[in-house]
């Protein structure tokens, strides 16, 4: 990249730090009236600070945003899931783990007897949705906090995602 | 036995002050930069659910420090890698005895001098004492084993002579114009007025010397845009193998210093304590307007001038702090040999030949 050649002025420093000085300090002073404005109680200013003061403040999720993984339910509770490991096949980080059982109805033939997602290896990066045949699994529920004590609590079973 | 319990109040009161003040720039260093970068800065310290605007961040950081375990790496001079901290402290403290924060005031028949001492080398010492503090630094860099740590203390060790000479240069013009070194003697000539109408204040008559002392002044506190002998994060500086409250003395001393610097410029460029057109019984305006007040009162008006000019100059220099970027060092070396240096000596010269040409 070709940069330019500071001008006399510029290589003096000394005005361009007041440029500086002038900048940061109109931040500071227009921050500081929205700041002082809304403590008196005029609300309709505008914030003075970009800041989301999380555990009280929430950003809100884009509608495409993708969150913690869930099970959809048929009408009667039992997973929609018919354990064609489609998933299980798409997922790059491999942490999905689908073991088969026969489903009593012959129209379903299969339904899974354990469906693990390990999120402490999971990516999320979305392809066992797109690759999901029913419209099964899903990352739309905008849970974003996943943390535990230990890498097995990491390990979400069907229960807890069908929730 | 009246007079040492007035004395002895004095320096409690300047110590208070001082250590106030320090501790509240913590506070405000976290809180300005917040504000100037469109954030909030720290606001989670609470007792019983108040939050005081984060205030009690100073409380917390002060029980942290002093709790936190006191690592000591395996020196040759356990005595002296402890005293380092400490004496960068003392200095710094002991430069605000000369300092006058009001005039002389009558108090239940006693005249009392709002100064601790009125040297009459006053500015000599201020310096002095600022000099010694470099005895810290290059300790701290020396008992600290630490390869690293010492060539931190090289670095702040020749950063601080280097500037310590300008700082002498600039304030030469200063001592000139008001043929004093007393600073409460300085402070007292900046209440003249030149052609009637301007307050004869140090950066009226010394404008440059006023830009360049700032510089030099926050080059000698070690702070950004010239904290190379710090530089925490990238090239390690000499307070490196200090924990818990050794080094949160020597935190604490940058912030005493950036008080004394900006007590320093008060006094010396912008009038101390002097408030413009405020004589001792009350304001006299250039057009003859005389408005009378009573002696306490114009007492209380210039300490607490005093106090807000200094407020000022710490917003003014934590500005700088947050707004600069950190120079490298052979920038350093150049901006103070090449650049501040021999400007200060033209200032010098053209302050000579117009006080020359004015007596």
């Amino acid at each position: 990249m070709n940069s330019r050649d500071l001008s006399f002025a510029e290589r003096l420093y000394i005005f361009e730090a007041f440029k500086g000085l002038w900048l940061t300090s109109r931040h500071f002073f227009s921050n500081m009236k929205k700041h002082i404005l809304r403590q008196l109680g005029f609300r309709h200013i505008g914030k003075g600070a970009v800041t989301i003061q999380y555990p009280e403040e929430r950003r809100q999720l884009s509608a495409r945003y993708r969150s913690r993984h869930r099970l959809t339910k048929r009408q009667d509770g039992s997973p929609r899931c018919v354990a064609c490991m489609m998933c299980e096949t798409a997922c790059p980080a491999r942490c999905i783990y689908i073991v088969a059982g026969e489903h009593p109805d012959p129209n379903i033939e299969k339904y899974p007897i354990r469906f693990d997602i390990d999120l402490g290896v999971c990516v999320f990066c979305g392809f066992c949705v797109e690759a999901c045949l029913e419209d099964v699994i899903r990352m739309d529920i905008g849970i974003i906090e996943i943390a535990a004590y230990s890498r097995k609590e990491m390990i979400y079973h069907i229960e807890d995602l069908l929730q | 036995m009246i007079t040492l319990s007035i004395e002895l109040a004095k320096v409690l009161l300047v110590l208070v002050g001082v250590m106030t003040l320090a501790a509240i720039l913590t506070w405000m260093e976290r809180k300005q930069s917040a504000v100037m970068q469109d954030r909030i800065g720290a606001n989670r310290a609470s007792i019983l659910g108040f939050r005081a605007y984060g205030l009690f961040q100073i409380l917390a950081d002060g029980i942290k420090m002093f709790v936190k375990e006191d690592f000591s790496p395996q020196t040759e001079h356990p005595f002296l890698h402890t005293l380092a901290p400490f004496l960068s402290g003392f200095f710094a403290l002991i430069g605000f005895a000369a300092i006058p924060f009001g005039n002389t005031v009558s108090l239940f028949g006693h005249d009392i001098r709002l100064q601790i001492i009125d040297l009459n080398v006053g500015i000599l010492y201020v310096f002095a004492a600022m000099s010694l503090g470099i005895y810290g630094v290059v300790l701290a860099g020396w008992t600290s084993n630490n390869n690293y740590a010492f060539l931190g203390g090289m670095r702040g060790s020749s950063q601080m002579f280097s500037y310590e000479i300008t700082i002498g240069a600039t304030i030469l013009g200063i001592l000139m114009i008001f043929e004093s070194m007393s600073l409460q003697t300085i402070v007292q000539k900046q209440g003249e007025l030149i052609w009637g109408f301007i307050p004869k204040w140090g950066i009226v008559v010394q404008p440059l010397g006023c830009l360049l002392f700032l510089v030099a002044g926050i080059a000698e506190t070690k702070r950004i845009p010239f904290d190379l002998p710090e530089g925490e994060s990238e090239i390690i500086g000499y307070f490196v193998e200090y924990s818990s409250m050794k080094f949160g003395v020597f935190m604490l001393t940058d912030f005493i210093e950036t008080a004394l610097i900006a007590a320093l410029v008060t006094t010396l460029f912008f009038g101390g304590w002097q408030v413009p057109y405020l004589m001792g019984d009350g304001f006299l305006l250039p057009g003859g307007f005389h408005f009378a007040l009573g002696g306490l009162t114009v007492s209380i008006l210039q300490v607490s001038a005093y106090g807000l000019k200094v407020l000022i100059l710490c917003w003014f220099l934590l500005l700088v702090r947050w707004t600069l970027p950190r120079f490298r060092y052979d920038q350093l070396m150049r901006l103070g040999w090449k650049m501040v240096f021999p400007l200060s000596l033209v200032n010098l010269l053209v302050t000579s030949l117009v006080v020359l040409w004015v007596h």
